[in-house]
């Protein structure tokens, strides 16, 4: 793509975005729900399908240009990107890095439009951070397969029109796991009703189980060449969702920024502005140097991941990096406001609370931790 | 039906502006984009050739050094083609000369209808569209705030002080629309890429037949002579309220007729 277009994307984004979205945060949070008109204009613009290859009825976008893209989106509620972060990420790439031609032509176009909403199910209620434990079983059943189990956390379940599940179909450990998209209607799935979450309100999550759901022998993703290539599959997509969640972050901390420079030049104490105090001033130039630092670490993350160099070790810098940065930009914010910042209503408010899944979802930064260390130390770290 | 939309480019609002020192007038050698006040005609123009089997939308345009960048914007719109005209010699238009190059090459689009904004978001005089009407000898019906058409017909609900007068015209005719009648549809991702591939019919004064001494700086019968800063706001009437401040809020309401 080139810079213009890329530009004249970003810029519509962008308004649309601060015009339409910004003025509805607060009534997503509180009803807990995206309004219908926010999901269609997002439909229409073509959102549910921008790092979906072109071939496919996307956009195409290089990690580099999507992080661009993300850090617009970024700067209001998480619960927009979530409308269609599941599309784009981690189960669109599902199919993208695991599945035959023939399942990605008839899957992906209709993802990339908004027609399909796809979602992510690995988590289990017993296996999080590491999920090659996973205990949720397929076994074949004639040329097909029966799928049992529970899935917790699982992001759009509530309105998912297919899942991609990995399911154990061999022995124990990562070499065991299989992909399956599973659609939402299939006989014995069900979905729990919404989670009731602390923050990113609008955005869903739900438990799913598996009650002896049958599927054909074309719902394993890649085909018989499939069986226990899922846990690869499954870890190539989240080397893409975290740099994804990375430049999240990092748009947040942005609107973040904003924020707090907004009050520190607006709220009066003692006959002037707060931010003429110098212990204001520090936090403000924190909060700007930890944004500076982010967006450049994703963007180089990102380069990486788009030469091929490193997609290991830097999407979980970049994703450890960024999500406790926006914390400690919301932190920062939240101080600045003083008392108000601690008010029901004050967009920092908001922001704090949906911060705080950052640091824990896509690999909580503990994990990040450990998969630094490991790639970096070798052999040696594990005695 | 052919429908052609005046569309101006200008410099970002959200950039700080800059005065050129010699004219005084606004510095336009940055990128511009699409003024936000055409969009809405730009919209309007689409729905209305959604309407009518056939129609197509066509952008007509004045920039310098061949910029497109808002064009595109209206392009990914939806809007078929466009027609830029951009010569050296139209430095230091004023509204007329700049109602002249355009009503030349809107001529060239053989419009049924041409919408245009009430007026420019960095120019403000509000009168280039009337004058492309007398120009193109076509009616012209201002500040519409609704807008139908048959293909032969244009009814108007035309804004007043008071409330609405409803205005029919034969056509071709020229109709300005008001901001904020029409929601502007964002440009599709799909539209973006599309538009790059859309024709944009890049014309010279020569190209038009137009003489460089009538249009342009040459041709301009204004000229910006000072520019001065506006006068800084004094402070406002502090009311005490003695118990009759609800009246006096009324009063001060009444009085800038707002109620």
């Amino acid at each position: 793509m080139d810079a213009a277009e890329l530009d004249e994307i970003l810029r519509t984004v962008r308004a649309f975005v601060r015009d339409r979205v910004v003025p509805l945060e607060a009534q997503i949070d509180r009803e807990d729900e995206v309004p219908v008109v926010i999901r269609d204009a997002a439909k229409e613009m073509g959102l549910f399908g921008f790092a979906i290859p072109e071939a496919y009825g996307g956009l195409g976008l290089t990690m580099t240009e999507e992080c661009r893209l993300v850090f617009e989106l970024g700067y209001t509620t998480p619960a927009l990107r979530s409308l269609f972060g599941s599309n784009n990420g981690i189960a669109g790439h599902v199919l993208l890095e695991g599945a035959t031609d023939a399942q990605r032509q008839r899957w992906l176009p209709r993802i990339a439009t908004g027609e399909v909403v796809a979602a992510f199910a690995l988590t289990e209620p017993e296996a999080g951070s590491d999920p090659s434990g996973l205990s949720t079983a397929a076994r074949r059943d004639g040329d097909g397969w029966v799928i049992d189990g529970a899935k917790r956390y699982i992001t759009n379940a509530p309105v998912a029109d297919v899942l991609m599940v990995f399911a154990r179909t061999g022995g124990p450990g990562a070499g065991g796991i299989s992909a399956f998209m599973v659609p939402a209607d299939a006989p014995g799935l069900r979905v729990a009703p919404k989670d009731a979450k602390m923050g990113q309100g609008g955005a869903w999550t739900a438990d799913v189980t598996f009650d002896a759901v049958h599927v054909g022998p074309e719902a394993l993703v890649g085909g018989d060449g499939g069986v226990g290539r899922g846990w690869s599959t499954a870890m190539r997509c989240l080397a893409h969702g975290r740099i994804h969640i990375a430049a999240l972050c990092v748009g947040m901390a942005g609107r973040l920024v904003d924020e707090t420079v907004a009050y520190a030049r607006a709220r009066r104490q003692s006959g002037r502005p707060i931010g003429a105090f110098q212990l204001v001033q520090g936090m403000v130039a924190d909060s700007v140097t930890d944004l500076h630092a982010g967006r450049a670490v994703v963007l180089d993350a990102a380069r990486a991941y788009d030469e091929g160099s490193d997609r290991r070790v830097a999407p979980s810098v970049a994703k450890y990096f960024a999500s406790e940065m926006v914390g400690r930009v919301a932190d920062r914010a939240v101080q600045v406001h003083g008392g108000a910042g601690y008010m029901r209503g004050m967009a920092v408010e908001r922001f704090y609370r949906d911060a705080r899944l950052f640091r824990i979802y896509e690999g909580t930064s503990q994990i990040q931790q450990l998969i630094i260390a490991r790639n970096v130390i070798g052999d040696a770290a594990r005695g | 039906m052919h429908v052609v939309v005046c569309v101006k480019q200008i410099p970002d609002p959200a950039a700080p502006a800059a005065l050129k020192p010699d004219t005084r007038t606004l510095d336009r050698s940055g990128k511009l984009i699409l003024d936000d006040s055409d969009s809405y005609g730009v919209e309007m123009a689409l729905q209305l050739a959604g309407n009518v089997e056939g129609s197509e939308v066509i952008l007509v345009s004045m920039a310098p050094g061949g910029e497109t960048s808002g064009l595109r914007t209206a392009l990914a719109m939806g809007a078929s083609k466009a027609i830029l005209v951009s010569d050296d010699a139209l430095a230091g238009s004023d509204a007329l000369s700049t109602a002249k190059v355009l009503a030349a090459a809107i001529r060239r689009a053989e419009p049924d209808l041409v919408i245009a904004a009430t007026e420019s978001t960095d120019g403000y005089t509000g009168t280039v569209p009337v004058q492309i009407a007398e120009l193109l000898d076509m009616p012209s019906v201002t500040f519409a705030k609704r807008v139908t058409t048959d293909g032969s017909t244009v009814t108007v609900e035309r804004q007043t002080e008071a409330g609405y007068d409803d205005v029919e015209s034969p056509m071709p005719v020229v109709v300005t629309v008001t901001a904020g009648v029409v929601e502007p549809r964002y440009p599709s991702f799909k539209g973006i890429m599309a538009a790059k591939t859309k024709p944009v019919d890049v014309l010279s004064l020569a190209d038009l037949g137009l003489d460089p001494a009538q249009v342009g700086g040459a041709g301009a019968r204004q000229e910006m002579v000072d520019v001065a800063d506006a006068e800084s706001r004094g402070a406002g009437e502090i009311v005490v309220d003695d118990g009759d401040g609800a009246q006096r809020i009324v009063a001060f309401l009444e009085q800038l007729k707002v109620i």
